[in-house]
């Protein structure tokens, strides 16, 4: 293949004109790009709002006593920020974005295998996302179950629940029909010769979540429909007085929301694989590992979901299967990590942004996951259940993991997706900044925890009073370097575009195609002969 | 890739396939009708799954499909009876 | 098929295979739908045998055993139809998936009446006489309830699938060279009966 650069260059995605123009361009466009941009954007606007609800909950603990708001506000907010990150935010996450965009292209193919069904699983979210929104403020208010919902207090409580749930069903299924969407391309529309073990380690990863996608969203689909059923008709599923059991429910949301953890951290650690391995200029190593692992992880994250139960009442042998069960899942994780340091060892680093993203990935999905063992074996589980350690647990990994590797893969395929390149050096200082605010702000909840301070409480004792203060200030750090990055991208999506087909030297197939992409992404199919990594000079 | 030849089922095939799961039908009622206490249920079960086998392999086509989608239906199945029995760990120890 | 510069490749592109491939992924989201409904069944069975086992009673198994053989009969009509389509014979393909339709509306007629019976008696989720039960009645009429009226919807949508498949075939559109759209329709009809071979058994022959 020759580059690209020398040859004429074709409209891209961006500019082409199809049969709409303007808006209806993109509200009404099959092409999975712009597909992708919807996704982008909208999933960008709910994460900022998740983030200034998490201010302002930030703000009420910043001293003991009322600060901003009482009690039932406070209650509201936790469950309205945990249900928007992650319902609206990070279960699309890089999926719904980053897969949609660099799936097709990475495979060589020129669209996903159900156009349409793409256009129209936005649609369900959007609409989905607009149903929660209206059951937050309609009716007797947001509800104020936490975004677990957990029976029977979700069916006595006065709150707009059955909307909110109702919202959240339909969510599900536009996550079911993006993993069916993207089964079917990986199977049906991989470029000649590209055989499954020539897949870039990002499909890998994606094939893993959408399996996850689409085995586990229904039970936690019918289980929202079972609960709304409870609260309109009375029938008492969950009702411990009509001799319905609410752990049952906390059995079928977890069979459900444990998978969606995967469905939050694997296309994740894909992208970060694919950024280790172009900057570090070398062959990933344990490619196979890495592929199975993330099957392995898909796989056994299905069996593990007793582990949030373990003080809710559960049998004695349930709760041994389940911490056993949940220590596996730690093999595969670390094969990846371990896999990741052996590709970066003697490799030519190149010391880019996305790199430095990486690596912030990495070293906060370690503390994320180590304390992951102690919330895993029954004993300290028991210890520290319900408090702020959890609650710290939690972000390291969906935040500091699935989060941070977000925009590590924005600032990896921005130049891709728009032909354009961000200030390195600012995106550098951003990620500084947000890295240390990261740190202050989640670091001491754990201790917090340690020391024995619950979670989901608008008030506590005088002696948790300084490390919520730091945790707080940390807050504000954090939200300082978010604001540099955001911006600095912004201002380069405003700047001319220049012609930047391959700024990394990335070997798969992306990079071998105009930046942005043209609608169809190659003018011919490629013809794939090797590995997806091999170092061939062009 | 080359235009592998479909599997046609013939109208008797269907038949003949309808036939044996009425049968079988038939004999779960009256097993069931006879007192045999727990193993009532069981033999309900085994009859009920062997029917969902007949339509999934002749019915919906997996005798004669690609190997993929049969692998696929299996690898589903099992992951559900392995939900089913650790959330029996939970109940039949409690 | 938006684009006009997609319509090249949308449009010629026919791949029977896939679009069998994403209809089985969506029967295995809809086999864990009831899934997890069975396990809850199997939850509260297991807490609660003998009221089971007597609210069991109150249904009909003659009408559950026609209900059954009526499904069955439909499953393979649907499969006959797709035969005739590999044959050629169009019009035969219609008859029968008209006579599918057919037993679809007998069937919900059926579940209708049966239905019907029990909000007569005064069985009906939330109902002062249910709650005025045991536990295990509540719970069973519960998931009766609503178990077979999840079915049932699956039903309707199965007919209105069936309808636009038959549309589709009057039109030509699906025809002895692409046919992957009856083939789905039949796939998702089979599903609809699949479910309801594992229903029958466990709420009308508890005995």
């Amino acid at each position: 293949m020759s580059g690209t650069t020398t040859t004429q260059r074709m409209p891209s995605y961006l500019e082409y004109k199809g049969r709409f123009k303007g808006l209806a361009g993109w509200l009404l466009s099959t092409d999975h790009k712009r597909i992708a941009l919807l996704y982008l954007y909208s999933q960008i606007t709910f994460f900022l709002a998740g983030v200034v609800m998490g201010i302002f909950m930030k703000i009420e603990l910043m001293a003991p006593g009322q600060q901003i708001m009482g009690p039932a506000t406070y209650n509201a907010l936790f469950t309205v920020h945990g249900l928007t990150m992650i319902f609206l935010f990070i279960i699309p996450g890089l999926a719904a974005s980053f897969g949609n965009f660099f799936l097709p292209i990475m495979i060589g193919a020129k669209d996903v295998a159900f156009p349409k069904l793409n256009l129209f699983s936005w649609y369900l979210f959007m609409g989905g996302a607009i149903i929660v929104l209206i059951g937050i403020f309609t009716g007797d208010g947001p509800p104020d179950t936490g975004w677990t919902f957990y029976a029977p207090y979700s069916l006595k409580t006065n709150t707009n629940v059955v909307l909110t749930v109702f919202g959240a069903f339909v969510l599900g299924f536009s996550s079911v029909l993006t993993g069916l969407n993207f089964i079917v391309t990986i199977h049906q529309m991989r470029a000649p010769g590209m055989g499954f073990f020539r897949m870039p380690l990002f499909i890998w990863a994606m094939y893993g979540t959408s399996w996850i996608q689409l085995l586990a969203t229904p039970v936690v689909g019918i289980t929202f429909i079972m609960v709304i059923f409870d609260r309109v008709m009375g029938i008492g599923f969950f009702d411990p007085a009509k001799g319905g059991d609410p752990i049952l429910f906390q059995h079928l949301f977890w069979i459900y929301s444990h998978p969606a953890v995967y469905i939050m951290i694997l296309p994740a650690m894909g992208a970060i694989t694919e950024i280790i391995t172009t900057f570090s200029n070398r062959v990933v190593f344990g490619y196979k590992a890495i592929a199975m692992s993330s099957l392995a992880i898909a796989f056994v994250g299905y069996l593990v979901w007793g582990h949030h139960m373990f003080t809710s009442g559960m049998s004695d042998t349930a709760r041994l299967v389940f911490s056993l069960l949940t220590f596996l899942v730690a093999i595969p994780s670390a094969i990846k990590v371990f896999n990741w340091s052996a590709t970066m060892y003697k490799g030519s680093i190149d010391l880019q942004p996305p790199f430095w993203w990486a690596m912030a990935f990495l070293f906060v999905f370690m503390i994320g996951g180590l304390t992951g063992l102690v919330l895993g074996s029954v004993a300290t589980d028991v210890h520290v259940h319900d408090t702020m350690f959890v609650v710290a647990h939690f972000h390291y990994i969906v935040f500091g993991g699935a989060g941070l590797a977000f925009f590590a893969a924005l600032h990896y395929w921005f130049p891709k997706m728009w032909g354009k390149m961000y200030n390195k050096k600012v995106a550098n200082i951003g990620l500084l900044i947000l890295f240390i605010g990261f740190n202050t702000l989640y670091f001491p909840m754990f201790i917090l925890g340690i020391m024995g301070m619950p979670r989901r409480y608008y008030d506590y004792l005088p002696e948790f009073a300084t490390p919520n203060l730091i945790s707080t200030v940390g807050s504000w750090i954090l939200a300082l370097g978010l604001i540099i990055v955001i911006v600095n991208l912004l201002r380069a999506k405003k700047a001319p575009p220049e012609i930047i087909d391959n700024p990394w030297n990335g070997r798969t197939l992306e990079w071998k195609i105009q930046s942005p992409p043209t609608l169809e992404n190659f003018e011919e199919i490629p013809v794939i002969d090797h590995g997806p990594y091999d170092l061939i000079k062009e | 890739m080359e235009e592998h030849k479909t599997h046609i089922s013939s109208y008797g095939n269907h038949l003949f396939v309808l036939l044996c799961l009425i049968t079988l039908t038939t004999i779960t009622v009256a097993i069931t009708s006879v007192q045999l206490g727990a193993f009532n249920t069981t033999a309900a079960m085994i009859i009920a799954s062997t029917k969902a086998a007949i339509v999934l392999l002749y019915f919906m086509h997996l005798k004669f499909d690609e190997k993929i989608f049969r692998f696929m239906v299996t690898l589903v199945l099992a992951i559900y009876v392995v939900v089913i029995v650790i959330t029996f760990f939970d109940y039949l120890y409690r | 098929m938006e684009h006009n510069a997609t319509t090249l490749s949308t449009h010629e592109h026919y791949d029977p295979v896939g679009a069998k491939l994403g209809m089985w992924l969506f029967i295995f989201t809809e086999m864990l739908l009831f899934g997890a409904l069975f396990i809850v069944y199997s939850v509260y069975r297991y807490r609660h045998p003998v009221e089971f086992h007597l609210a069991n009673q109150e249904l009909n198994v003659t009408i559950g055993f026609i209900n059954t053989v009526i499904l069955l009969i439909s499953s393979a009509t649907v499969a006959m139809s797709i035969t005739a389509m590999q044959k050629g014979n169009k019009k035969l393909t219609m008859i029968f998936l008209l006579i599918t339709l057919l037993l679809a509306v007998v069937f919900l007629i059926n579940k209708y009446f049966e239905w019907g019976a029990k909000i007569h008696h005064g069985i009906y989720p939330g109902s002062e006489f249910l709650l005025s039960l045991s536990h295990g009645d509540i719970l069973f009429f519960g998931l009766y309830f609503f178990m077979t009226g999840l079915h049932a919807i699956h039903i309707i949508v199965g007919m209105v699938i069936l309808i636009w498949v038959f549309v589709r075939v009057k039109q030509g559109r699906v025809n002895i060279n692409r046919y992957a759209l009856l083939e789905n329709g039949g796939l998702y009809w089979h599903l609809v009966d699949l479910i309801w071979i594992f229903l029958f058994p466990l709420f009308y022959l508890i005995h």
